[in-house]
C-alpha cells in the first residue's frame, strides 16, 4: 500500500514521534515516502532515508513558514492528488491534528485518530485505538481511501535502518483563504520545564512525603531526570503544591512515559489521572497501598531513603 | 454580531460509560452532560457578547433529540438560541459527516465567529474544528488560551508544545478555544428558570440539506472491527526497600530505556 | 463514655432563615415552591399538575410558574437512593388506570426469602408478616425519580436541578419560598472569578420533601416549635452488581454481622434485591445509635459480601454502582407533632414517614405529597393564603386519616424495642405484630441517636481487606457513586474539628465516603483534630445523627445515582 509519512518539524529539527510513525510504517513493509514541510524541510528529508523512506517530497514555500495547519492542507492535497497515496500517516502534535482533520474534510476520507499501533491484518491497514480512558481497546479500520491516521503521542519508537532517500521538492498550490490567519509573534515557554501534560518524566508526591518542605526531594529527582513536578489532590487541597500540578479524577490526566509516584497511596481518584503512564515505579511505607496493585516496579520502603539515593546514582550515571 | 458555538452533549459521569456490545459504539443512553470544553467555548462567547451592542450567540449542535436538555445549560448560562440537527440518519457519523451537517447550519447561520471546545481525547469531536473550518473555507485559529475582538479580525494566543504563537485572522473565521481559556460561568437562577422559554429548535437533515448517504454509520469513513481488552501491563515487581533499592530502581529505569 | 452531641458545632448565625434580599425585580416568584426532587416532591408536582388541568383560572392566577421543584443534585435522581420494594398502592392513586407494566418498576417480588446469619451459616427463618412484600416490586428509586420528572414536566412542571435550597425565606412570621445557595466560592468562603450569587425564589406556598436531611425541614421545626421526639437514622450502604445468574427472590437478613448484644446497640440488617435477570442489589442497614466507635456499615457490607450465602448469588459478577444514605427510623413518635406552618408543610422522609419493619417509605413520601399538593393548592386560591390561621392545617388532618398514619402507629413500637438488643426487640415486635400495634399500648420514647454513649471497641478487626473484585475500599466506592465534587469548594459540613478521639473515631468509621480523618499527631486521647474533605461527601446525612449538621453544598455538587 503507498503511504505518505506527514513528518513534522520544527526550526530544522524532526519532531520524535514522526519518526517513529515513519519506523512503523517502514516495519510494517508498506511503500513508504515522507513529505517534510516548512523552511529548513530539505534538511530534515535528507535524514529520514536512515529510516527506510524511499522519497521524501519537500516543500518550503512562504506560505509553509508559519507552523499553521491550512496551508499545509493544501500542500497534502495536491501531492495526494498527484501520487494516489492510499495511506496518509500523522503523529500527532497540536499542528497535525489540525492538519490531518483538516485533510479528512478536504477528500471526505476517514481519519482515525489517538492510535497506539498499526498494523496489517489481511490485507487490511488497521489500527488500534484506546477508548473509555483506555479500558477498551479498539480495532479501527477505513472503509474507503485514503486512509488518514493519527498515532498518538510516544506509540512509535524511531529505528534505524540505514539507507539514502531521494527528496524531491515540489510546489504547492496555496489557495488564497488559506493564508489569511497570520502569525504576528512567538513566544517560547520559558524555562520551569515541562507543564505536567507535555512531559515525558513525571515525578510525583503525595502525603505519603509527611511535610510541604520534603517536596524538595521529589524536585530533585525530577530535576536529575529533567522532568517535571506533579502533586496528589490530598496535597495541593492541604497548600503543599499548586492546583496545576494536580494529577488525578478532579486535576489533570497525564501520560508520560514514566511516572515515579512517591508516597503516594494510589486510590482511584489518582489513578485515573495517571494510569495510563507507560511505566508507573511507585514507593510507599505502606505494603497495602492501592499503587502497587497496578505499578510496573513497586519498592516498600522509606521514600525519604529511597529518593534521594535513587537521585543521586541518576547523577551518578549521567555524568560517568 | 452573530457568534456560533458548535456543542455536543457527552454521556455523563466517566464511572458508568461502556461501549454498547451491539453497535461496538460508546453507548449514549441515559443522561448526558454539555461536554465540559464547550463551557469554555460558551464561556468565551458570552464575554464577548457582554462587551458588545448587538451580539447574539448561537449554540449549535448534533446528536439524539434528547441532547436538547443539555443545551438548555448552554441557554442558562446566557447564550441566545439553539439549533439541534436530530436524525437518526446522523447516528454514527464520521468526522466528515459531522463535519458536513454542521457547517451546513453554520452555512445558513453565517456567523461572524465559530467557536469550538476543547473535546476529551477519546471523544468523537477530538479534532473537528480543523475540519468545519476547512469546509466553509475559513481562517482556523485553534488551542486558543486567549481571545480578543477587534473590528474585523480575531486575536489568539494559540498554545502549542513549544510555546505561544500570537495569530491574527480576519473575521469571519473558526476558533477552538483551550480549557485553560476562563472560568465558565454558573448559570443564574434566572437563567436556569428561563432558559426553556429561549429559542431553540430541532431540525432533520433534509431541513439542512444534507442527504443521510453522507452521514452516520451508513456514511462513515471509518468502521469499528473489535474490541479488546488492554494489553496487561505486563510483569510488575514489587520489592521490599533494603538499601539495594534505588540501585534496582535504576537499574528497572536502564532495562526500560527510560533515562 | 462520651456522647457525640455534647460536642455540637457552632452554626451560622440565623440557622438557615433569612428574609428575602434580593431587590423586589430579582425575585424569582413561582406559584408553589417545591424543595426536593424525590418521590414526596415529585408526586406533590404532578398532583398538583393535574389538579391545575381542570382549572386554568387558578393556574393563571399562579404566575408564570405555577409549580417548581428545587432539586440540589446533578439531574433528578442523583441523589435518590434506597432498596427498593416498592408497594404500588400510591402508583395506581396517582395514575388512576395506569397497569403496573407501565410504572417504572423493575420486576415483580415472586418470592421472598428471611435468613439469620452467623459466620459460617445461613438460617432460613418464615418471613415476618410485616415484611411480607406480595404484590410488591423491585425498583431503583433513582429512577424513579427520573420517570416521575418527566411525568412532572409533561404537566407544566418547571425542575430545577443542581439548584440548592440553602435558606428558608421568612417574613412576617411565614415561610415565603426559599433563598438558593451560592456558587463559586473557595473554601474560605471568598468569591471566585464565576461566583455566581443564589437568589431568593418567593412562593405562595411551600412544600417541604427534602428527604432524610431535611435541612430547611430541620430549620423549620425549630423556627415554628413543631418537634416531639429526636428523629433517628439508620445509615444504609448499598451496592448493584451485574451477576451472571438471576436471584429467584428477594432476600433479607438478620444477625451477622451486627452483634445482637444490648451493649453493641446493633439495629439492622442487610437486602438483596434481584434487579432483573442479570442484576442484583445488595445492602446493609444499620442504626446510627450504635456504640461501638469503629463501626463501619460500608466496610460490614464488605464484610457480609464474603457470607457463603452472599458470596454464591455475587460469583462471576461484577460491582457497577454503590450509594450510601440515611433512613429516618424513628417511625410515628418522631414526626412532628405539627407538620405544617404558616406557608408551608413537611413531607416524605423529612417528614419521618417510614414504616421500619416492613421497610416501606417510598409509597407513604408520594401519598404525603399528594395530600400536601390537594391542600396547598386549595389554600393558594385567589383571595385565600397559606398563611391564614389554619390555611395548612388540612395537610395534617388529611394525613392521619390517610392508611399511611394507620400503617405507622401499629408498627410504632418496634425500632425502639430494639434498643435493648435483638431479643428483645423481636419479643416486643412478635407482640405488636400479633396485637396489629394495640401491645405495648404506651408509645416507646426514643433518645436521640448522638446522646448514644460511645466507646472505642474492636469491630474494626475483622474488616476484609479491599480484594478490588468482592470487596472495595471507601474511595474505590466514593468513585463509583459518580461523585466529581469541587475540590476548593467551601466546607458544607458542621462539625467541631477537636473532639475526643473516640467521637473522631466514629466519624472516621461511621461516614462511608472517607470524609473524616483523625489528623496524625494526635495529642491525646483526650483531643484529637479533625480533618475534613468535603469533597468526597455523598450526603448521606449520617453525620446529623452523631453531633454534626449537613447542610447542602453547592448545587449539583455530591454523587450522581443511575440505578440505586
Amino acid at each position: 500500500m503507498s503511504t505518505v509519512v506527514y513528518v513534522e518539524q520544527h526550526e530544522g529539527e524532526a519532531q520524535r514521534d514522526s519518526l517513529g510513525l515513519l519506523s512503523q510504517a517502514v516495519g510494517l513493509g508498506l511503500d513508504v515516502c515522507a513529505v517534510v514541510l516548512g523552511e529548513q524541510a530539505a534538511a530534515v528529508a535528507a535524514g529520514l532515508g536512515a529510516l527506510g523512506a524511499k522519497r521524501v517530497f519537500v516543500a518550503d514555500s512562504p506560505a509553509l513558514a508559519p507552523p499553521l495547519p491550512q496551508a499545509r492542507v493544501d500542500a497534502l492535497e495536491g501531492l495526494i492528488s498527484e501520487h494516489g497515496f492510499e495511506n496518509v500517516l500523522f503523529a500527532s502534535s497540536v499542528l497535525t491534528a489540525d492538519v490531518a482533520a483538516g485533510l479528512a474534510s478536504r477528500l471526505r476520507a476517514g481519519l482515525n485518530w489517538g492510535l497506539v499501533d498499526l498494523h496489517v491484518d489481511g490485507g487490511q491497514l488497521v489500527g488500534t485505538q484506546p477508548a473509555l480512558g483506555d479500558s477498551v481497546f479498539v480495532d479501527v479500520g477505513w472503509t474507503s481511501t485514503p486512509r488518514l491516521a493519527l498515532a498518538r503521542t510516544g506509540a512509535f519508537e524511531p529505528k534505524d535502518v540505514g539507507g539514502d532517500t531521494e527528496v524531491i521538492p515540489f510546489e504547492p498550490e496555496i489557495a488564497e483563504w488559506s493564508t489569511r490567519a497570520t502569525l504576528l509573534d512567538r513566544e517560547k515557554t520559558v524555562g520551569e520545564g515541562p507543564a505536567i501534560e507535555e512531559a515525558e518524566i513525571i515525578v510525583a508526591g503525595g502525603r505519603g512525603l509527611g511535610a510541604p518542605e520534603h517536596f524538595s526531594v521529589v524536585e530533585a529527582l525530577a530535576a536529575e531526570l529533567g522532568g517535571a513536578v506533579a502533586a496528589t489532590r490530598a496535597v495541593v487541597d492541604a497548600g503543599w503544591y499548586p492546583y496545576s500540578t494536580q494529577v488525578g479524577q478532579t486535576g489533570k490526566t497525564v501520560t508520560p512515559k514514566l511516572y515515579i509516584a512517591c508516597g503516594i497511596s494510589g486510590a482511584i481518584q489518582h489513578k485515573v489521572g495517571m494510569q495510563n503512564a507507560n511505566v508507573i515505579v511507585a514507593i510507599n511505607k505502606d505494603k497495602n497501598a492501592p499503587i502497587f496493585d497496578y505499578s510496573d516496579f513497586g519498592v516498600i520502603g522509606d521514600l525519604h531513603e529511597v529518593i534521594p539515593k535513587l537521585t543521586g546514582l541518576v547523577r551518578q550515571q549521567k555524568s560517568g | 454580531m452573530k457568534i456560533a458555538v458548535c456543542v455536543k452533549e457527552v454521556p455523563d459521569t466517566s464511572a458508568s460509560k461502556r461501549i454498547d456490545p451491539g453497535t461496538l459504539r460508546l453507548d449514549r443512553s441515559g443522561e448526558g452532560a454539555l461536554n465540559l470544553g464547550d463551557t469554555n467555548a460558551i464561556e468565551a462567547a458570552l464575554r464577548i457578547k457582554e462587551s458588545s451592542t448587538d451580539c447574539e450567540v448561537v449554540l449549535i449542535s448534533m446528536g439524539p433529540e434528547s441532547a436538547i436538555n443539555s443545551l438548555r445549560k448552554g441557554l442558562a448560562m446566557g447564550a441566545d438560541r439553539a439549533a439541534l440537527v436530530s436524525d437518526p440518519g446522523a447516528a454514527g457519523s464520521d468526522i466528515v459527516g459531522t463535519t458536513s451537517v454542521l457547517a451546513a447550519v453554520l452555512a445558513s447561520e453565517a456567523p461572524d465567529l465559530t467557536l469550538f471546545g476543547q473535546q476529551s481525547a477519546d471523544s468523537d469531536g477530538a479534532v473537528l474544528w480543523a475540519a468545519v473550518a476547512d469546509r466553509l473555507q475559513q481562517p482556523l485559529m485553534s488551542q486558543a488560551t486567549n481571545l480578543e475582538l477587534e473590528s474585523g479580525s480575531a486575536k489568539v494566543k494559540r498554545q502549542t508544545e513549544y510555546g505561544y504563537d500570537l495569530i491574527e485572522a480576519p473575521l469571519p473565521c473558526v476558533v477552538a478555544v483551550s480549557d485553560g481559556i476562563n472560568e465558565p460561568r454558573y448559570p443564574s437562577l434566572k437563567g436556569i428558570m428561563g432558559a426553556k422559554k429561549k429559542p431553540q429548535e430541532i431540525v432533520g437533515l433534509e431541513s439542512i440539506g444534507v442527504s443521510a448517504e453522507e452521514t452516520g454509520t451508513a456514511g462513515s469513513r471509518t468502521e469499528v472491527r473489535a474490541l479488546n481488552d488492554p494489553p496487561a501491563r505486563g510483569e510488575s515487581q514489587v520489592i521490599e526497600a533494603d538499601g539495594e533499592a534505588a540501585a534496582r530502581v535504576l537499574a528497572f529505569l536502564n532495562e526500560k530505556k527510560l533515562i | 463514655m462520651t456522647r457525640p452531641s455534647e460536642f455540637a458545632p457552632t452554626l451560622p448565625a440565623g440557622n438557615f432563615i433569612a428574609a428575602p434580599s434580593d431587590p423586589l425585580d430579582e425575585r424569582i416568584e413561582v406559584g408553589i415552591c417545591i424543595v426536593g426532587g424525590g418521590p414526596a416532591g415529585l408526586a406533590a408536582a404532578i398532583r398538583i399538575g393535574q389538579l391545575l388541568q381542570d382549572r386554568p383560572e387558578l393556574a393563571e392566577s399562579l404566575g408564570e410558574i405555577p409549580v417548581a421543584v428545587i432539586e440540589k443534585g446533578k439531574s433528578t435522581g442523583s441523589h435518590l437512593l434506597s432498596g427498593a420494594v416498592v408497594n404500588p398502592r400510591v402508583f395506581r392513586q396517582l395514575f388512576p388506570g395506569m397497569p403496573a407494566s407501565e410504572m417504572p418498576f423493575i420486576q415483580s417480588v415472586e418470592a421472598e426469602a428471611v435468613y439469620y446469619l452467623t459466620r459460617k451459616r445461613a438460617l432460613r427463618i418464615p418471613t415476618p408478616p410485616s415484611m411480607m412484600n406480595h404484590g410488591n416490586y423491585v425498583a431503583s428509586v433513582s429512577e424513579i425519580g427520573r420517570w416521575l420528572a418527566e411525568k412532572a414536566e409533561e404537566l407544566g412542571v418547571m425542575i430545577v436541578p443542581a439548584t440548592a435550597a440553602d435558606k428558608l425565606l421568612v417574613s412576617g412570621g411565614r415561610v415565603v419560598g426559599v433563598r438558593t445557595g451560592d456558587k463559586g466560592r473557595d473554601r474560605d468562603g471568598a468569591e471566585l472569578g464565576n461566583f455566581e450569587p443564589g437568589g431568593d425564589i418567593v412562593a405562595k406556598a411551600t412544600i417541604l420533601a427534602e428527604g432524610t436531611l431535611g435541612h430547611l425541614s430541620m430549620a423549620a421545626v425549630e423556627r415554628f416549635g413543631l418537634r416531639q421526639d429526636p428523629q433517628v437514622w439508620a445509615l444504609g450502604v448499598k451496592e448493584v452488581w451485574d451477576v451472571p445468574k438471576p436471584l429467584p427472590h428477594i432476600v433479607h437478613t438478620m444477625g451477622w454481622p451486627l452483634r445482637g448484644g444490648r451493649k453493641y446497640r446493633e439495629f439492622g440488617g442487610s437486602f438483596i434485591y434481584p434487579m432483573g435477570p442479570d442484576q442484583l442489589a445488595v445492602g446493609l442497614v444499620v442504626g446510627l445509635d450504635h456504640r461501638d466507635a469503629t463501626v463501619s456499615v460500608h466496610d460490614m457490607l464488605q464484610e457480609l459480601k464474603t457470607h457463603s450465602l452472599v458470596r454464591g448469588m455475587l460469583e462471576g459478577g461484577s460491582r457497577v454502582a454503590w450509594g450510601a444514605k440515611t433512613i429516618p427510623e424513628g417511625g410515628l413518635q418522631a414526626i412532628p407533632e405539627k407538620l405544617h406552618f404558616p406557608g408551608g408543610v413537611i413531607t416524605g422522609d423529612a417528614a419521618g414517614l417510614v414504616n421500619v419493619p416492613a421497610l416501606k417509605g417510598i409509597h407513604y413520601a408520594m401519598r404525603s405529597g399528594m395530600l400536601a399538593a390537594e391542600t396547598t393548592l386549595a389554600a393558594v386560591q385567589p383571595g385565600h393564603t397559606a398563611w391564614s390561621p389554619g390555611a395548612l392545617a388540612g395537610y395534617d388532618e388529611a394525613l392521619k386519616s390517610d392508611f399511611v398514619w394507620k400503617e405507622l402507629k401499629r408498627v410504632r413500637n418496634m425500632r425502639p424495642a430494639f434498643r435493648n438488643g435483638l431479643m428483645a426487640g423481636a419479643a416486643v415486635s412478635g407482640l405488636a405484630t400479633a396485637s396489629f400495634g394495640a401491645m405495648p399500648p404506651s408509645s416507646a420514647k426514643l433518645e436521640a441517636d448522638a446522646d448514644s454513649e460511645m466507646f472505642i471497641g474492636k469491630r474494626d478487626r475483622t474488616y476484609p481487606e479491599p480484594d478490588g473484585k468482592l470487596t472495595f475500599d471507601k474511595l474505590s466506592s466514593v468513585y463509583l457513586s459518580g461523585n466529581e465534587s469541587r475540590d476548593d469548594a467551601p466546607s458544607h459540613i458542621h462539625v467541631r474539628h477537636q473532639v475526643p478521639r473516640v467521637v473522631a473515631e466514629a466519624w472516621v468509621n461511621m461516614c462511608p465516603a472517607q470524609v473524616y480523618e483523625v489528623a496524625s499527631g494526635g495529642i491525646s486521647a483526650e483531643s484529637v483534630d479533625v480533618e475534613v474533605t468535603p469533597s468526597n461527601c455523598v450526603q448521606c446525612g449520617a453525620i446529623n445523627a452523631k453531633g454534626g449538621r449537613l447542610t447542602p453544598p453547592e448545587g449539583g455538587d455530591g454523587p450522581d445515582y443511575k440505578i440505586a
